[in-house]
């Protein structure tokens, strides 16, 4: 009964993927630069706008894992 | 002022026609009685996942940001672009810590953030901090709405003198607050998909045609000044634009779910497993707001400040004006009227929500609590919509009579405030081990260091906070919250033995917060 409730409400191991995003977006060194160039655009902003749906991606695998 | 554009104004008032027939058409939308404050102000908690999406989407996304983030990219380059690690660090927050919330509040029917704290902590005094809190920080929330309304009205060509120069503002306020008083949440939650819809339409067909015109995004960025293509690489002993950056994306996230309307818009989900979908599906506006920050680039490459039928926009709107003066640019007068009308229209589906929230807080947690404890439901439904009336009114009274700039000097006090209650609801959805009284002391430093250290900088969001020689240049919000946690913490086990308390308050019980 307990372990179930643990499992259920509790942590989930999975939820650590969640932090990949804060780190890549977080530490402005990783991408404050302006190359490569991808269809014009500086890589700051396209490196920024690509873990926009990467962050989606992992949020939705950890929904999936996590739902029963 | 430019001539009146009549075909993009036709289609504007057409529009606003349409959402104003909806707004009230919704108090019948899976009708509930509207004499209930949880149907008025909650929508009855009846949304599904999709709903929930654009209500939420609406909610957060306001006229605002359409208007402010592209300015912020116009004037101060790179650092605007904080605003897309906002968003992708604010989900992964939302799904781990509000589909507790929405179960809880569900099982306690609790209607706002207040009712949690009171439920949870049991010190009446606590939940009233984090209901004035609300209350205070959604206000000039509320007043900046009506600056994006006031710029694209502007930029349609209306303009009068002296008071007639706002009737059109006071007339697109007077329908807001009559739909809302009628149909409480559903009004704002029907319109929602209608200006996203509009939205999506604009932001992508500037973010094609746009470039496009300007022989594509190589040519933009080159006519971007290198100083304002990137962050400012630090100097010696200090992390510079760096921890600006990182800490305005991530202490804006943190209390982007503490403001009242961000929670009015969960609790309204019909299930806590809408609220986890919601989580990942609502990036997809973050993507669209990355997209929004470039049009402020484009309005550089178009070089929209220096024509000649543009210099009094800017002159009366400041770099608010760089969107609508690019769009008046760029595309065909009907064209125009659709983008105007979702910009409009996307300030009044955010302050319809948040008149309503904070009308709920009021009720339920300063009237109920502390005025008439026992009012029929109808009263209380009652009460709720005069108060988000008077908010409103307030809200208009205040941009109509004092200078824009206070409103947003305001609005960046209101986000260190906010925070302030992220520890009493968001720590607190995850445990009671804090000392009500220690959480209410935490609060009160936190709200008077962040002011005074918001005051020290004249008002502007970062402060460079000294340790050991080092500079670090950071969010006042987020610096503050960690000391409001430390204080809270250390207090914890020092009220604990003066209380004596053996068992401390909580109506709550662990097996609430999830399915």
């Amino acid at each position: 009964m307990l372990e179930a409730g643990k499992k259920r409400g509790g942590w989930s191991w999975w939820y650590l993927l969640l932090l990949i995003q804060f780190v890549a977006v977080l530490w402005p060194p990783f991408f404050n630069r302006t190359e490569p160039h991808w269809v014009g655009m500086p890589f700051f902003y396209w490196y920024q706008l690509l873990w926009v749906i990467i962050g989606a991606v992992l949020t939705a695998i950890v929904y999936f894992v996590t739902e029963q | 002022m430019q001539d009146v554009n009549w075909t993009a104004l036709t289609i504007f008032v057409l529009l606003f026609a349409f959402i104003t027939w909806l707004g009230f058409a919704a108090a019948n939308w899976r009708r509930g009685d509207l004499d209930l404050l949880h149907e008025w102000g909650l929508g009855g908690r009846r949304f599904g996942t999709f709903v929930t999406w654009f209500l939420i989407g609406g909610d957060l996304y306001t006229a605002y940001t359409f208007i402010a983030v592209p300015a912020l990219a116009f004037g101060a380059g790179a650092v605007a672009f904080f605003a897309v690690p906002y968003t992708i660090v604010a989900y992964p927050i939302f799904f781990l810590v509000f589909p507790r919330i929405w179960y809880v509040c569900h099982k306690h029917h609790y209607i706002t953030a207040g009712d949690f704290v009171r439920g949870r902590f049991g010190n009446r005094w606590l939940a009233l901090a984090v209901t004035v809190t609300g209350i205070v920080a959604t206000m000039p929330y509320i007043a900046l709405q009506l600056v994006g309304l006031q710029v694209v009205i502007g930029a349609l060509g209306v303009s009068g003198t002296g008071l007639a120069a706002d009737l059109p503002l006071v007339i697109a306020f007077v329908i807001l607050a009559a739909f809302t008083y009628s149909s409480g949440l559903r009004a704002p939650a029907s319109i929602a998909i209608v200006k996203d819809l509009l939205i999506y339409l604009t932001a992508f067909a500037a973010v094609i045609a746009i470039p496009i015109q300007l022989g594509g995004f190589g040519k933009i960025f080159a006519a971007v000044p290198a100083q304002k293509l990137l962050l400012a690489t630090p100097g010696p002993n200090t992390t510079g634009a760096y921890s600006a950056y990182a800490t305005l994306a991530l202490g804006s996230a943190l209390a982007l779910f503490l403001y009242p309307h961000s929670m009015t818009g969960i609790l309204s989900a019909s299930s806590g497993r809408a609220v986890r979908r919601n989580a990942a599906l609502l990036p997809g506006y973050s993507f669209m707001l990355g997209l929004l920050a470039l049009v402020g680039f484009f309005a550089l490459a178009a070089g929209v400040a220096g024509l000649p039928e543009f210099a009094a926009g800017f002159k009366q709107f400041g770099n608010n004006f760089a969107v609508p003066a690019l769009f008046l640019h760029s595309f065909p007068s009907w064209f125009v009227g659709i983008a105007f009308a979702a910009i409009g229209i996307g300030a009044l589906v955010p302050a319809a929500i948040m008149s309503i929230a904070s009308a709920n807080l009021y009720t339920r947690n300063i009237h109920r609590e502390f005025i008439n404890p026992n009012p029929t439901d109808k009263q209380e439904a009652q009460m709720a919509k005069w108060v988000s009336l008077i908010v409103k009114f307030g809200a208009l009274v205040f941009i109509v009579f004092v200078p824009t700039q206070f409103a947003i000097y305001l609005q960046l006090l209101g986000g260190i405030w906010i925070i302030q209650t992220l520890p009493s609801v968001i720590l607190g959805a995850y445990t009671r081990w804090f000392n009500d009284w220690a959480l209410l002391v935490g609060w009160a430093v936190g709200i008077i260091v962040g002011t005074a250290m918001a005051a020290a900088v004249n008002l502007t969001p970062t402060f460079p906070l000294q340790i050991a020689g080092f500079t670090f240049p950071g969010y006042t919000a987020l610096y503050t919250v960690i000391l409001n946690v430390i204080v809270a913490a250390v207090l914890t086990p020092v009220f604990n033995a003066l209380t004596a308390q053996r068992t401390p308050f909580d109506e709550t019980a662990a097996s609430d917060y999830y399915a």
